[in-house]
């Protein structure tokens, strides 16, 4: 499916302004962007996490798609409980035959890597037609930063501060949009947030197949990461141009890197402009640094290898 | 603010039945920079519409026409986004 931006912005707003998320977060408009592919025939569940609480204090809401608040743990079997009773319902003839509605869940890292892990892997495994969207800005944003297993290694958190004996968080990260794959799924992908044509294409692309799909999407939280409000894209970009966040998608077994850098960000550049980093940047006493560039280079040839042999 | 109900006309599970309502809500407060359009400079790209978080960059026809400013929080992603050759929006102070 092309996306056409001008197609599109003459079509409503589904997440309308006036939520209160932090200002230059950019969350909200990767939930802009799946739901100006999804439309409005959409039911939409979401975990605990910065974007469940600032869109729906009530008595307002900034949803105009049916939306279920859900807790941290169990959105992912709320939204596979819909999509079963949405099956029923149409086996029934209370829904059209041919009446298609999207499912999707969103969660925040914490609801995703971590808390609701369990509820994920199994709406993954039952096989529902669902698109669970994770957008990862690398700890608990929503509580003040604490650190979750998707930040990485050596960023301060409010867990994992810099101090005279440790230096930011000890271990290293997980990677989900991995841990999803081996569900063996018929669609996983990876995006980011700068490259919102690119994350639009593959929602369209997750909710055309009829089976679960999942997109793990890099969402800078400058709270969090230490920036200017302006900078969230921009970090988002050089995420992407460092190699540390490649943007790749797993269809049916085929490998595709997205985006291939034409030259090579060293890591440092994009932890510089991160204030979570900076004990790191100013002097890397456990050698993380070094750490983290041997990792981004081991993975990225580690991808361009599967990319070639699943053609 | 909407007249909170009462725990007796209070829908069970706190459901919301109007949609979209936060639009009554007014975020254009926090702001301290405004985003201001040059519409000379502008190609009209929509990069700066697909990325407010606050669905606050008003399109007509495919073509930018200025800012929501009750529900622009001025963080300044459109001006930052905005392609290197036009720089077409640019922050200035809201007093």
């Amino acid at each position: 499916m092309a996306i056409n931006l001008k197609e599109m912005s003459a079509r409503p707003e589904l997440l309308v302004g006036g939520h209160r998320s932090c200002a230059g977060c950019a969350a909200p408009a990767i939930l802009r962007q799946a739901l100006h592919v999804a439309g409005p025939d959409t039911v939409v569940g979401f975990a605990t996490g910065c974007m469940e609480v600032s869109t729906t204090i009530y008595p307002y809401t900034a949803w105009r798609v049916p939306y279920i608040h859900c807790a941290f743990e169990n959105c992912a079997a709320t939204v596979s409980g819909v999509e079963a009773a949405y099956r029923v319902l149409q086996r029934k003839g209370r829904i059209p035959a041919d009446k298609k509605i999207n499912f999707i869940a969103f969660g925040g890292d914490g609801a995703s890597y971590d808390i609701g892990f369990q509820s994920l892997s199994g709406a993954m495994e039952r096989g529902h037609r669902m698109l669970y969207v994770c957008y990862d800005n690398n700890a608990y944003m929503n509580t003040g930063t604490q650190r979750s297993s998707a930040t990485p290694r050596g960023a301060m958190t409010n867990t994992s501060p810099n101090g005279s004996i440790i230096s930011g968080k000890q271990q290293s990260r997980k990677d989900l949009t991995a841990c999803v794959l081996a569900h063996n799924i018929p669609y996983v992908a990876q995006a980011s947030v700068s490259n919102p044509i690119d994350f639009m294409r593959k929602v369209a692309r997750a909710l055309e197949i009829d089976g679960p799909s999942f997109i793990n999407i890099l969402q800078p939280c400058h709270r969090g990461w230490g920036c200017k409000p302006e900078d969230s894209i921009e970090l988002a970009r050089l995420a992407v141009e460092t190699r540390w966040w490649p943007l790749y998608e797993v269809d049916h077994g085929r490998w595709k890197v997205n985006n291939k850098p034409k030259t090579v960000v060293p890591v440092v550049d994009w932890f510089r402009i991160q204030a979570r980093f900076k004990h790191m940047v100013a002097g890397d006493r456990d050698g993380i640094l070094a750490w983290h560039q041997e990792q981004v280079d081991k993975a990225w040839t580690e991808l361009l290898e599967k990319e070639e042999k699943s053609q | 603010m909407s007249e909170l109900l009462g725990w007796k006309d209070m829908p069970i599970g706190g459901i919301i039945f109007e949609s979209g309502s936060s639009q009554r809500y007014v975020t254009g407060g926090w702001r301290t920079y405004k985003p201001v359009h040059a519409q000379d400079r502008c190609v009209h790209c929509l990069r700066c519409w697909i990325l407010c978080p606050d669905s606050a960059v008003l399109v007509e026809n495919g073509r930018l026409v200025g800012f929501d400013y009750d529900h622009c929080k001025g963080c300044g992603i459109c001006a930052r986004e905005c392609p290197a050759k036009c720089r077409a929006i640019e922050m200035e102070l809201d007093r």
